[in-house]
């Protein structure tokens, strides 16, 4: 029995960090939005430095993605399903990197001063100050954030598809756990 | 179909699991975002309260709809200097953006002078991070936090019959907020000056001035005129005869206020700005603003940004004050709403703030 392949531990490593701060930002992201209360300043402080961060990541995990090849899917899965995996993944990655540049483009558009940490460390703008942009871009924020959350939830009903129904390997090619095939 | 395939694998149980996680997500995902909670006071809620209470929209802030662009400087006393580290309270020149408004939600309104008047400032030194203030004329601010706010704006919405607040829904709102009747009876009885230049304009809210060594100060602060104040006429003018009257005065000379930090004494209450500070508090002149330039907000540099009172420079951080959290949500939501939206031309026109002598210049 061979186990089957799995990504590399920094691949894993790189996913679960990302799936982790993702998910939280989708939560920190509308629950801030639709917020007047306390937390709100706070949250809003936050959501800003994990954004970036996550941009810087994915950059990252692109460069690495490029370079390291993933284990193949099993070979008996429908074509279908072997490109609509493929496709979601390219469109996760996508907005791991459009969803943060909106964001700090949009508030660049707006003319708000981007704190980085505290409120000492400024990002610059990317964006020259144009009201009718960043009103433009707070709306997509809003429309990729919501797309990202969407595919995030099939995604996640597909590994799991993969590890409970399917039981092929290809969840465990994500956890780590060596299952013989 | 590859779970039928394989048989028993693919029992009821194993698909809720694959269901069950990502149904989770989503429900817990409705719920922050407000959706499940009818009762929360969300962005869009509080929007929609100042719309039901007459607020136009259309292009136009929220609240303080109708207002001018002003610029000038600020020049720092540098009494509070050993209190904050924030530029502003140690240089000279610092390079201001401000608006005067009335707190109305109407850009049309006929000025009034028992309307509540607003002046906001964005100081922007050369080398070190903005800081932006908004201000308003009564001296305390009767609500405390969210809710009251929610309930408040609620208590004001138009009915229909009338085109006016229902007074019975005002009354209710002051019956059932008995905390804020203090404040509330101090506004009652506030002078009402002139016009804009003699006006004195509150933080309302509080902050913490942070200092080199981090000391922590808590103040609430007032823009006081240098200009001597009269109270307002007895006769109202025109439609636009505040904004009029302050176009004429700053144009006549620059107009200047003195920036009057209150420190809080041990009494002061730092997280409600409905509490009104003890009348013994030391007071500090942190220094003078001078305006001396008016322009329409039709291509005036105040339009495109908002005044958002947490946007502040080290130096100075916000204090635990629950309205400063919501009105800094709700300037984003009316700011990115507003810059959507086709727009009319502002009550006060680039016609109307030009200098007297320009316009004879032209003419001759
Ligand atoms: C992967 C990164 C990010 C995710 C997943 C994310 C997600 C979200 C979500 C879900 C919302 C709420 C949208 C709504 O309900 O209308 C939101 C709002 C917002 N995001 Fe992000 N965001 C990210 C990055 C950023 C970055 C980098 C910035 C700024 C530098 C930023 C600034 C904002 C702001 C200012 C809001 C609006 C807050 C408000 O309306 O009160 N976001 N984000
Ligand atoms: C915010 C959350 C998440 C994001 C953004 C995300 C993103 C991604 C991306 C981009 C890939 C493709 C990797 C590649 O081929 O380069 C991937 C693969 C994978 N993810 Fe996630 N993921 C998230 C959460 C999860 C969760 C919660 C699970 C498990 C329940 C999961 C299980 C997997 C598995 C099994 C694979 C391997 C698929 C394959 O071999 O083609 N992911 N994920
Ligand atoms: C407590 C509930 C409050 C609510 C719901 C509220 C709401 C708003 C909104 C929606 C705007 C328009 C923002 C924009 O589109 O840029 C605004 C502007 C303004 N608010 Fe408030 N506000 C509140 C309290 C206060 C307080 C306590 C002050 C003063 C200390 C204040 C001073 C101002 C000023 C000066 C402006 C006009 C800024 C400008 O000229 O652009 N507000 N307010």
């Amino acid at each position: 029995m061979k186990p089957a392949p799995s990504f590399s531990l920094v691949a894993r490593v790189l996913h679960w960090l990302m799936a982790v701060m993702i998910l939280s930002m989708l939560f920190i992201g509308v629950f801030m939005a639709s917020s007047l209360g306390p937390g709100y300043h706070r949250l809003v402080s936050l959501h800003r430095p994990l954004g970036i961060a996550i941009l810087v990541l994915a950059l990252l995990r692109l460069t690495y993605r490029l370079r390291h090849a993933p284990p193949p899917l099993p070979s008996d899965l429908l074509a279908v399903l072997k490109l609509a995996a493929k496709g979601s993944h390219i469109l996760l990655y996508a907005l791991m990197v459009a969803l943060p540049l909106v964001g700090w483009g949009m508030l660049s558009a707006g003319g708000y001063p981007i704190p980085l940490w505290g409120n000492g460390v400024l990002l610059p703008p990317i964006l020259p100050h144009n009201p009718a942009v960043w009103s433009w871009l707070r709306s997509v924020h809003t429309v990729l954030a919501f797309t990202l959350f969407g595919l995030v939830l099939a995604h996640i009903g597909a590994a799991l598809f993969h590890g409970l129904i399917r039981r092929d390997g290809v969840l465990e090619s994500m956890t780590g756990r060596k299952t013989p095939l | 179909m590859a779970a039928k395939s394989r048989g028993s694998s693919g029992s009821a149980l194993r698909w809720l699991g694959v269901a069950a996680a990502p149904a989770a997500l989503a429900l817990g995902f409705l719920w922050a975002g407000g959706w499940l909670s009818p009762h929360r006071v969300t962005q869009n809620r509080l929007m929609g309260e100042l719309h039901d209470a007459g607020s136009y929209g259309h292009g136009f802030r929220r609240a303080h709809s109708k207002g001018v662009c002003v610029t000038g400087r600020f020049d720092a006393s540098g009494a509070a200097a050993s209190l904050s580290k924030a530029a502003i309270f140690h240089e000279q020149s610092v390079p201001v953006v401000g608006r005067f408004a009335l707190g109305a939600g109407q850009p049309y309104v006929t000025d009034n002078p028992a309307t509540v008047r607003s002046m906001a400032l964005r100081f922007m030194p050369a080398d070190a991070p903005e800081w932006r203030a908004a201000m308003n004329d009564p001296p305390v601010l009767p609500l405390r936090d969210a809710q009251d706010a929610s309930d408040f704006f609620s208590s004001q919405r138009i009915d229909p019959a009338t085109g006016k607040p229902d007074p019975a829904r005002a009354k209710a709102f002051g019956a059932a907020h008995p905390w804020l009747q203090a404040a509330a009876e101090k506004n009652a009885h506030r002078v009402i000056t002139s016009g804009f230049a003699d006006d004195t304009y509150h933080s309302l809210d509080s902050f913490l001035l942070v200092g080199e060594t981090g000391t922590k100060t808590a103040v609430r602060w007032a823009m006081v005129p240098v200009q001597p104040v009269a109270p307002a006429d007895a006769e109202a003018g025109g439609r636009d005869y505040l904004f009029q009257r302050l176009i004429a005065d700053i144009h006549d000379h620059p107009l200047q206020w003195h920036m009057v930090l209150t420190v809080a004494g041990p009494q002061d209450a730092i997280n409600d700005p409905s509490q009104i500070w003890a009348q013994d508090d030391r007071t500090i002149d942190a220094g003078t603003l001078t305006l001396n330039a008016v322009e329409s907000e039709d291509g005036g540099p105040c339009n495109g940004l908002t005044f958002d009172p947490l946007i502040l420079p080290p130096g100075i951080v916000a204090s635990d004050d629950p309205i400063l959290q919501l009105r800094s949500g709700a300037y984003m939501r009316s700011f990115s709403l507003r810059s959507g939206e086709k727009r009319g031309p502002s009550a006060i026109t680039p016609a109307m703030t030009q200098a007297p002598a320009a316009e004879s210049e032209k003419k001759s």
